[in-house]
């Protein structure tokens, strides 16, 4: 059984299909990636995921369950973690907050304990610190540990976005261009650490991306999306040569 | 500028960073414990008001500052607090049940309150807590069979283990109560600033989006802000009554809602420090205005709209040259000093970055 399996999705908005009955299954340990043109349903796909958009039809399940039985927030307490494409993170936070927040699916105590703060709440925080101090070591964050996000610079953020889904421990990351906007040597970093998080963690990686340097170095799999419908699916060289993909995306030659 | 070596997660976790903050804040506590010794009854009287509108500050900052959701309703919260603990001491509770009691009716009342405001954002919340505090005074007189409308009420005698406690003939007990119920409530709110929740609260107002994705429940998170922001105005109502000595609808009127907003954006949203500088403003300011009037026209001057028209003014001085407030200005103070003579002019100027993925609402 895989991971994560979508059915046949559509979803519209107006007139627009969005999705046009996708199906797409990601394999437990493997690091799939969508590949596709501006406006082909990439991010939809992952607002699906993460219940912010109800498909018209189709199935989406996570090892099993149903996905769609769940609210957005509990989602997350399955082991899905995500990043956005454009940081969604913490402004007026630090990093370390930010990462904590990360921690929330974890949260055992209530509202009255932490109000008290309570032997068990500091028991807890110091796990929730333990877990978040391994992925600072991790992504390389000590230099910003205590720092507002609101006066750091884009690529530490990227970095810290995917710190933050890190540190909830998931079983799938969902990261959407996490190379967008990063310099090579910023790109090569996230490479490596995908690599790792596939390997040492054993988390499963589904990401969007348009670096093919990046999709081919590090992933399985490979799904080309074009006007939210699959074009080809396969291994990176393979989805790259298929002749409706280099249509898609520079022409068919001769007009 | 001192420099903190961790060598356990305890180090971030404690209360105090350091030893020399520790002795910093147990100073000022000792300071304001002993304070009925050094000051006379009218300034002690004026302390004691600083104190009950800080509670009331606190109350709001947990829910406009931590959480992000603005409310010009919190008058009417200060009024649940107010007779709920008055009324309750009148059918013969105890002073000790009365008072928390009257913050977990508040605080009901609050989360009852979240149910619609969760749906609400921005502009559109702070207008429907405006209706809430307009709609405060009609309730209060309409139920006049227990809150004897617009006659009003007036506060009981306080009694704790047999010590009576009053404002005007026991100033010094009444600041020592008060001053009890300050420290706790800052207590609680710095628990809950590290734990879980208050990170939480950080979370919805920052990313409503990415909080869902983490796995925060937005409606509960809210309610629990509002719960507890409630809660907190309640207690710093009934000793807004009992300082007051005699209440009725007209005393918990808009215009405290829009003070108490006014406070914590002067004083700093979004720290605790924040509540209690807007608190000292506010408290002191109209005794300061009438104290300059006296001395310029030598009292027999009255300029009507003085008071809100300064208001105002700082408001927007604020607004404009020091959005963070006085904790801002204190905090790159206090910096400019551990860095002398390194700190540089363009150390806080804040950066914007306009990214935002699209809300999905």
């Amino acid at each position: 059984m895989s991971l994560l399996e979508i059915t046949n999705a559509t979803l519209k908005f107006g007139g627009v299909v969005a999705v046009n009955d996708l199906s797409l299954s990601v394999e437990e340990g493997e690091v799939y990636a969508i590949v596709g043109p501006n406006g082909a349903g990439k991010s939809t796909v992952f607002n699906l995921i993460s219940r912010f958009y109800e498909p018209f039809s189709g199935q989406i399940t996570f090892d099993g369950q149903n996905l769609l039985d769940r609210r957005a927030d509990a989602v997350a307490d399955l082991g899905i973690a995500r990043t956005f494409q454009n940081i969604e993170l913490f402004d007026h936070a630090t990093v370390l907050q930010n990462l904590l927040v990360g921690r929330h699916r974890h949260r055992r105590t209530n509202m009255i304990e932490e109000m008290l703060f309570t032997p068990r709440v500091r028991r807890e925080e110091k796990k929730h610190r333990e877990a978040v101090e391994r992925v600072i070591d991790f992504l390389d964050l000590q230099p910003y540990r205590n720092k507002m996000i609101a006066g750091l610079p884009y690529g530490v953020r990227k970095v810290v976005e995917l710190g933050r889904a890190l540190s909830s421990d998931p079983r799938l990351l969902l990261l959407d261009e996490p190379a967008s906007g990063l310099s090579v040597e910023e790109t090569q970093d996230m490479r490596w650490w995908i690599d790792d998080i596939r390997k040492q963690m054993g988390i499963t990686v589904l990401m969007v991306e348009h670096d093919m340097g990046l999709v081919s170095g590090v992933s399985d799999r490979v799904l080309a999306l074009a006007d939210g419908a699959k074009l080809a699916e396969g291994t990176p060289a393979e989805v790259q040569s298929d002749p409706a993909v280099i249509a898609a995306y520079l022409g068919t030659g001769a007009a | 500028m001192r420099i903190h070596f961790k060598t356990s997660y305890e180090h971030d976790i404690r209360l105090f960073p350091d030893w020399w903050s520790f002795f910093v804040y147990a100073a000022l506590v000792a300071v304001a414990v002993i304070l009925p010794w050094l000051l006379d009854d009218f300034f002690l009287g004026e302390v004691t008001n600083v104190l009950i509108w800080a509670i009331a500050g606190l109350g709001l900052m947990l829910l406009t500052g931590q959480t992000g959701q603005a409310s010009l309703g919190h008058a009417a919260f200060l009024a649940i607090g107010c007779y709920s603990c008055i009324i309750g001491m009148e059918n013969g509770l105890p002073f000790l049940l009365a008072f928390p009691l009257a913050g977990v009716i508040t605080g009901i009342f609050g989360t009852l309150f979240s149910i619609p405001a969760v749906r609400l954002h921005g502009i559109y919340l702070a207008i429907a807590t405006i209706a809430l505090s307009v709609l405060a005074d009609d309730i209060i007189v309409l139920l006049e069979p227990w809150t004897d409308g617009v006659s009003g009420k007036f506060a009981p005698m306080i009694t704790i283990f047999g010590i009576e406690i009053e404002r005007w003939t026991t100033p010094d007990r009444f600041y020592w109560l008060v001053l009890a119920v300050t420290i706790l409530c800052t207590l609680f709110y710095r628990n809950l600033l590290r734990a879980p929740l208050g990170r939480a609260f950080a979370a919805v107002r920052d990313s409503e989006v990415s909080a869902t994705a983490m796995g925060v429940h937005i409606a509960f998170t809210k309610a629990a802000a509002f719960g507890l922001s409630c809660a907190i105005t309640g207690l710093a109502g009934a000793l807004m009554g009992f300082y007051a000595g005699a209440f009725n609808n007209e005393t918990f009127s808009i215009v405290i809602s829009i003070s108490l907003l006014m406070m914590i954006v002067i004083g700093g949203l979004g720290s605790i420090h924040g509540a209690f500088f807007g608190a000292v403003v506010i408290a002191f300011l109209p005794q300061a205005l009438s104290m300059t009037t006296d001395m310029i026209g030598g009292g027999n001057v009255a300029i009507p709209g003085l008071e809100t028209g300064v208001f105002g003014a700082i408001l927007i001085l604020f607004i404009l040259f020091e959005p963070m407030g006085i904790y801002g200005r204190w905090l790159k103070i206090r910096t400019w000093f551990e860095l002398f003579p390194f700190a540089r002019k363009d150390m806080f100027k804040r950066q914007k970055s306009y990214l935002k993925t699209e809300r999905l609402r």
